[in-house]
């Protein structure tokens, strides 16, 4: 299967091609941000302060990574699963947000908040922190320091692997492929 | 009496938890490659050879296997002819998992207070279960438990009368729901018995044993390979993305229970089934 190379931030012509089961490499720059940064922007949006960083068009990787070893750039670094995001993701697709990395399901508010808006949900191998961490070519906290591993970092990232998950149009590619394996099961 | 100094638990537990989270144990090993050995899917065979990749990559670099690094849940078999000295056995296991998880460059993945959520920024405190056995030796068994599999356990008491068709329809329900969250392919610890607190320790249990190795019970090692067969025919697959691999090892541990109870608790981990049994 060929790898659709993906430039960040996403532009409208891009998200409007991508589709569920494509397999991509991602060039440009992810922000991570997962359970406490979320809550934290979510309440700084409803206290009607601005976010510490401008979502508009950019990808958000739900991942808090390792902590570098001596000459590295960052530690391993996977995909959390996104689920736990539902609940804020939909406000934050509102404001722009173009692109989610994670793994595993999402809800149906943020599958229609992705059509309506157009917006993309990548998956990456869960469990493969230390494959992933090879691609991350810079990273620097811009947010929430005192969360730990749940700063807001930014990371540019080369050749970053991925599948399209959910793509605009709201195709979800886990509804799609287990049934093609799945068996009957006797009693 | 034999003594032990803490100091030896310390730095038992502190080498452990640092291999541990960059290589996994053969036989977790050999089930993935077992794993893509049967895969049909061709995404699902990639999906595995970029877990084979990344786990030779961790073991090759001394780096996390996967970022969530876990909660560090540890069962102590304390032999009853061990006198333990130089201090506090749970103050030594948490020292060094403190020290292991800085030295190592883990994640620190442990709040404070489950609802104030402050993270504790060393992973500590570990989850320590003592038990008291015979002999002259500590045996630990150890795992750094991951939270997106964690997340998806469930416990349920059953009516007697469900039986075993109960069982199985609980633990296909529970891998059903688990679908691609919790990171298949899987392993599956499973406890039934006991009360409800001592089916969940036995399903975390299950999953310490080595996944290769049935029950010694000829009806409980039939039920695991039966669970096996049909839990791949959900066709999850690896990271849910369809296959026939979606768990790689069924473990169950059973206890006698109450005439009015059939407790049953799932456990289920994620590929990356960190677990070591040392003794001291």
């Amino acid at each position: 299967m060929k790898e659709i190379i993906v430039d960040l931030p996403l532009d409208e012509d891009v998200i409007s091609s991508l589709k569920a089961g494509d397999r991509v490499l991602l060039n440009g720059t992810i922000y991570t941000a997962r359970d406490a940064a979320h809550k934290k922007m979510v309440e700084e949006m409803e206290k009607g302060r601005p976010l510490p960083i401008d979502i508009k068009n950019q990808t958000i990787y739900y991942a808090g990574p390792c902590p570098a070893k001596p000459g590295d750039i960052i530690g391993s670094i996977g995909p959390t699963t996104a689920g736990r995001m539902d609940s804020y993701a939909p406000r934050l697709i509102e404001k722009g947000l173009k692109g989610m990395i994670g793994k595993g399901e999402r809800d149906d508010a943020v599958i229609d908040a992705m059509r309506k808006h157009k917006a993309v949900y990548f998956g990456a191998v869960g469990g493969a922190g230390a494959l992933l961490k090879e691609s991350v070519v810079s990273a620097e906290v811009v947010a929430y320091e005192e969360l730990g591993t749940e700063a807001i970092r930014r990371l540019k990232v080369e050749g970053f692997p991925a599948v399209v998950i959910i793509d605009s149009s709201g195709e979800n590619l886990y509804k799609t492929q287990a049934k093609k394996y799945k068996r009957t099961l006797e009693d | 009496m034999k003594e032990i100094h803490i100091d030896k638990i310390r730095e038992t537990v502190y080498d452990a938890l640092l291999q541990i989270n960059c290589e996994l144990s053969n036989d977790v090993s050999e089930a993935l490659l077992e794993g893509m050995k049967k895969e049909e899917s061709e995404v699902g065979k990639s999906i595995f050879e970029d877990i084979v990749k990344n786990n030779n990559l961790a073991k090759e670099k001394q780096i996390p296997i996967c970022q969530d690094t876990g909660m560090v849940v540890a069962f102590v078999n304390l032999g009853q002819d061990v006198h333990v000295v130089g201090g506090n056995i749970s103050w030594a296991i948490n020292q060094a998992l403190k020290d292991a998880y800085k030295d190592g460059y883990f994640r620190k993945s442990v709040v404070s207070d489950p609802i104030e959520r402050k993270n504790s920024m060393d992973n500590v405190p570990a989850v320590i279960h003592y038990d008291i056995v015979d002999g002259d030796e500590i045996e630990i068994l150890l795992t750094a438990k991951g939270f997106g599999s964690e997340n998806m356990s469930r416990l349920k008491m059953l009516k007697p009368s469900e039986g075993e068709k109960g069982v199985v329809d609980f633990v296909t329900e529970t891998v059903s729901l688990a679908g691609p969250n919790a990171c298949p392919p899987l392993f599956i610890g499973i406890g039934i018995g006991g009360t409800m607190e001592k089916a969940a320790l036995l399903s975390k249990q299950a999953l310490l044993r080595n996944a290769n190795e049935l029950n010694t019970d000829p009806y409980y090692a039939d039920l695991e390979k039966k669970l096996l067969d049909r839990l791949n025919k959900l066709g999850i697959g690896p990271m849910g993305l369809g296959g026939r691999t979606t768990v790689l090892g069924v473990n169950i541990m059973t206890y006698p229970t109450h005439i009015a109870g059939l407790p049953v608790a799932v456990n289920i981990c994620c590929h990356v089934n960190r677990h070591i049994k040392v003794k001291v």
